[in-house]
C-alpha cells in the first residue's frame, strides 16, 4: 500500500491551507473541525502504515522516479517499523494536543491551528522520508512552525525570549546540518540513504567524511537537546502554551535522536564498522551527562512547565544512550522510552496547563497547598510522576529495561546504575512539586529553587472536563505502554530490522523483498532480576528524593553544611551556565562541536 | 581551487558564529546568521562548481556536454526559501521584544535563566 505514504503529510498540509484561506470566511468551530479531523485522519493512516511494515518495510518514490542501478535519483519515503511508529507518534500527539486547544486555545488566533497541522505534517514527513536532504528541509519546517508555537504569546517577555534563542541555535545548527550533507554529496553524489551508505561501505573512512558525521549529528543533537546543546530547550519550553510543550518534549526531541540514529545505521555504520567502538564510547558518555545535567537542574526548578523541560533533557540522555550502545536492543529500548516517555510527559504538561487555567500561577511555591481541592489534577500529576521512575511494569520501565540490558551486554555495567540515579532523582523532582502543590506538604520557602517569572493564565472559559479528559487519556496510554503484549518483540524486530543497513540499501535500491518474518507473538516481556532491582530502586531514590526535597531543613546541621560545600560550586556554576542569553548558547555550540569533531578525528583514524 | 573555496566557507561560518555569540542586538543576530548562511551557499556551489562547466540548461546541447552541477544549485535554493523565513520570524520576535521591552539586546531579555 504504497500510496499512503504521502497521506500523514498531505492531509495535514491540505487543511492548513483550508484553515488559513478560509480565515474571516468560516466559523471558528469549524476550523478547529478541520484541523481535528486532518490530524486524526494523519494519525489513522500512520497507524494503517505501521501495520502495513509488520511484513517489510513499504516504499514510495515522489513523481515514478525509481531508483536504477545503484543510482536513486528521485526522492522516497521508506516506511520501517521504527519510523512509521514514530510519525504514529507525533501526530498522535498533535491530535491530542488540538483536542486539548479545543476550549483551552479558544481566543488564540486561528493561526494556531495553521501552525500545529504544519508541525504535524513535517514529523511525518522527517519519520518516514528515505532522504537526507529531505529530511533537512521537515527538519526546518517542523523548526519554523515550532519557534512561532513556542512564542505564540508574543505579548509577554519570556515567550520572546524562549522563541528566539530556541530558533536561532536551532538555526546554526540546521546550517551545520547543510553543510555536512554538502560535503557528504561532495564525496558521494548521493543524497538518498541507501545510496550514500552504499557508496562510504566500500571505501575506508576519510576524513571529509568525519568532518560531515560531526556537523549532520551535532546539528542534529541541537535539536535532541543533548549537553552541551540542550540550553535552548527549557527557556523554550517554560513559555509555549500547554498543548505545544506536549508537541516538543513528546515528539521534536525524539525526532532529532530519530536522526542520528537513522543516519547512523544507514550512512555510516558500513564505513565506520571498525571504529563503531569509538562511537560508541562519546555517544554513551554525552548521553549519561545530558542525563545527569538535566536531573540535577531539573531538581533546582520551581516553575512547574520549566521542571518538566529538564526531566525531558534528562530522559533525552537515556535515550540516546540507548541509540548510542549502537545495539538492536538498547534501539529498541529508546524506542519503548520515545512512546511511554512522549505520552506521560505530554499528559503532565497538560496537567501544568490546568493548574495555570484554574489556580493562575505555575510556580511550585506559590502554589503552596492550592491545588489540595483539584484532587483529579493531584491523581493525574502524582501518577505520572510515578510513570516517570521506572516503577516495574509502569511506564517508562520497558524502555529503560531494554536499555540497561543492552549496556550490560556490552561491559558498559557502569551505565545503568547512573541512569537510575538521574531518572529517579528528576522523577523525584516531579514527584516533589505534586506533593508540594496538590497535597501541601513541605515548607512555603526554599531558597533552593531557582525564581522565574510567572506566565499569565489562559481564557477562563475552557471546559474543565474535556482538559482533564485529554491529560487523563495522555497519561493513560503512557502508563499503560510496558505492559502491552507484544510491543516488546515488535520493537526489537524493528530495530533488528532498523540496524540491518545491507537489507535496508537492498530494499530501497534493488527492490529485494525479504522474505516475510515469521508473527511475534503477544507475550509480555519477562524483566530480568536486574531490571526488577533497578526500578524499585529508582522508585526508592525518587520517594527519597522527593522527601529531601520537601524536608531537607530537618536534616542535621553538619551533613547539610558538608553537602552544601561539596555540592555548593558545581551547582552554581550550572546554573550560571544556564544564562538564558543566546550568545552563551552558540559559544557552547561552537566548542560542542569542535570537541566531538576533535575527538572522532583523533579516534576514528 | 576546490580547498581555496572550502576554506573561504569554513572562514565566513567562523566569521558568522563570532558575530552572533558577541551580538548585543538581535538585528545585528539575524544578520549573523544570514553570514553562517551564506558560508552554505559557498560551500554547495563550489561542490558543483565544474571547471569550464556552463549553466545547467541541457536544451539544445550536445549529450555529453561538462556543466555544474544542478542539485547543489537546487539545494541552495532551497535553503534561501527556508532562511528567509526563519530570518523574517527572528526580526519579526525582535519588533515583539522591542515592543514589550524596550530592547533589542538579549543580555536583557534574559527573563528565565538557572
Amino acid at each position: 500500500m504504497s500510496w499512503l505514504l504521502p497521506l500523514p503529510v498531505a492531509i495535514p498540509l491540505l487543511a492548513a491551507a483550508v484553515v488559513v484561506a478560509t480565515d474571516h470566511v468560516a466559523p471558528r468551530r469549524l476550523e478547529d473541525a478541520v484541523a481535528l479531523v486532518a490530524a486524526a485522519a494523519a494519525t489513522a493512516v500512520s497507524i494503517l502504515i505501521m501495520l502495513d511494515t509488520q511484513r517489510g518495510a513499504v516504499l514510495h518514490w515522489f513523481g515514478g522516479w525509481h531508483p536504477r542501478g545503484n543510482l536513486a535519483l528521485g526522492i522516497g519515503f521508506v516506511a520501517d517499523p521504527l519510523g512509521a511508529g514514530m510519525a504514529v507518534l507525533s501526530t498522535g500527539l498533535v491530535t491530542l494536543a488540538l483536542a486539548y486547544s479545543w476550549t483551552y486555545m479558544r481566543e488564540a488566533s486561528r493561526l494556531f491551528d495553521t501552525l500545529m497541522l504544519v508541525f504535524c505534517a513535517a514529523t511525518a514527513g522527517f519519520s518516514l522520508t528515505g532522504d537526507l536532504f529531505n529530511m533537512f528541509v521537515w527538519f526546518e519546517l517542523m523548526g519554523v512552525a515550532a519557534y512561532a508555537l513556542a512564542g505564540f504569546k508574543v505579548e509577554e517577555l519570556g515567550p520572546v525570549q524562549g522563541a528566539v534563542n530556541f530558533a536561532i541555535t536551532n538555526t546554526a545548527g540546521a546550517y551545520l546540518i547543510l553543510m555536512g550533507i554538502g560535503l557528504l554529496y561532495a564525496r558521494t553524489g548521493a543524497l538518498n540513504f541507501a545510496q550514500l551508505g552504499q557508496f562510504l561501505a566500500a571505501r575506508p573512512v576519510d576524513r571529509l567524511v568525519i568532518v560531515a558525521l560531526t556537523l549532520v549529528f551535532v546539528g542534529f543533537l541541537v535539536k535532541a537537546a543533548i549537553v552541551p546543546f540542550h540550553w535552548w530547550l527549557a527557556d523554550a519550553h517554560a513559555v509555549a502554551p500547554a498543548p505545544v510543550c506536549v508537541l516538543f518534549s513528546g515528539a521534536m526531541v525524539e525526532l532529532g535522536l530519530f536522526a542520528v540514529a537513522r543516519i547512523y545505521w544507514t550512512v555510516f555504520s558500513g564505513t565506520l564498522h571498525a571504529h563503531d567502538g569509538d562511537v560508541r564510547s562519546l555517544l554513551v558518555w554525552i548521553g549519561v551527562v545530558t542525563a545527569l545535567v538535566g536531573a540535577l537542574m531539573c531538581f533546582l526548578q520551581r516553575h512547574l512547565k520549566r521542571l518538566l523541560a529538564y526531566s525531558t533533557i534528562a530522559h533525552a540522555g537515556v535515550m540516546l544512550v540507548g541509540i548510542g550502545l549502537l545495539g538492536a536492543k538498547g534501539l529498541a529500548g529508546t524506542a519503548n522510552l520515545v512512546l511511554s516517555h512522549g505520552l506521560v510527559k505530554g499528559g503532565l504538561f497538560l496537567v501544568a496547563g490546568l493548574v495555570l487555567l484554574r489556580l493562575k500561577a505555575i510556580d511550585e511555591l506559590r502554589l503552596h497547598g492550592a491545588g489540595r481541592g483539584l484532587p483529579w489534577e493531584g491523581a493525574l500529576w502524582l501518577a505520572g510522576a510515578v510513570g516517570l521512575t521506572g516503577f516495574p511494569y509502569v511506564g517508562v520501565f520497558l524502555g529503560h529495561s531494554l536499555v540497561d540490558d543492552e549496556a550490560g551486554g556490552r561491559s558498559f555495567d557502569w551505565v545503568p546504575p547512573l541512569l537510575m540515579l538521574a531518572e529517579a532523582v528528576a522523577a523525584g523532582a516531579v514527584l516533589r512539586a505534586g506533593a508540594r502543590v496538590f497535597l501541601g506538604w513541605g515548607p512555603k520557602r526554599d531558597e533552593l529553587l531557582t525564581p522565574e517569572p510567572e506566565e499569565s493564565p489562559p481564557e477562563q472559559r475552557a471546559s474543565v472536563p474535556l482538559l482533564i479528559a485529554v491529560a487523563a487519556v495522555t497519561v493513560g496510554l503512557g502508563l499503560l505502554m510496558s505492559v502491552v503484549p507484544g510491543l516488546e518483540a515488535r520493537t526489537e524486530h524493528g530495530a533488528e530490522r532498523f540496524v540491518d543497513r545491507p537489507a535496508y540499501a537492498a530494499r530501497v535500491l534493488h527492490d529485494v523483498v525479504p522474505p516475510a518474518p515469521p508473527r511475534p507473538p503477544f507475550t509480555l516481556r519477562r524483566a530480568t532480576l536486574q531490571s526488577w532491582l533497578y526500578g524499585i530502586g529508582a522508585t526508592l531514590i525518587a520517594f527519597a528524593t522527593a522527601a529531601v526535597g520537601l524536608w531537607y531543613r530537618r536534616l542535621p546541621e553538619l551533613f547539610l553544611g558538608l553537602v552544601a560545600r561539596g555540592l555548593g560550586p558545581p551547582v552554581r556554576a550550572l546554573r550560571a551556565a544556564h544564562s538564558g542569553i543566546v550568545g552563551d548558547y552558540l559559544l557552547w555550540l561552537t566548542i560542542g562541536t569542535a570537541v566531538v569533531g576533535g575527538v572522532w578525528a583523533i579516534s576514528l583514524r | 581551487m576546490n580547498f581555496l573555496a572550502f576554506g573561504v566557507a569554513g572562514w565566513i561560518c567562523l566569521v558568522g558564529f563570532y558575530g552572533a555569540i558577541v551580538s548585543e542586538n538581535l538585528i545585528h543576530l539575524a544578520l549573523c546568521l544570514t553570514v553562517i548562511q551564506s558560508s552554505t551557499y559557498v560551500l554547495l556551489l563550489s561542490i558543483g562548481y565544474r571547471t569550464g562547466g556552463g549553466a545547467p540548461i541541457f536544451k539544445g546541447v550536445k549529450l555529453g556536454t561538462t556543466s555544474v552541477d544542478p542539485v547543489v544549485q537546487a539545494l541552495a535554493l532551497t535553503d534561501v526559501v527556508i532562511s528567509v523565513t526563519v530570518i523574517a520570524l527572528i526580526l519579526a520576535l525582535a519588533l515583539d521584544a522591542h515592543n514589550d521591552a524596550g530592547t533589542v539586546d538579549p543580555d536583557e531579555l534574559a527573563e528565565f535563566h538557572g
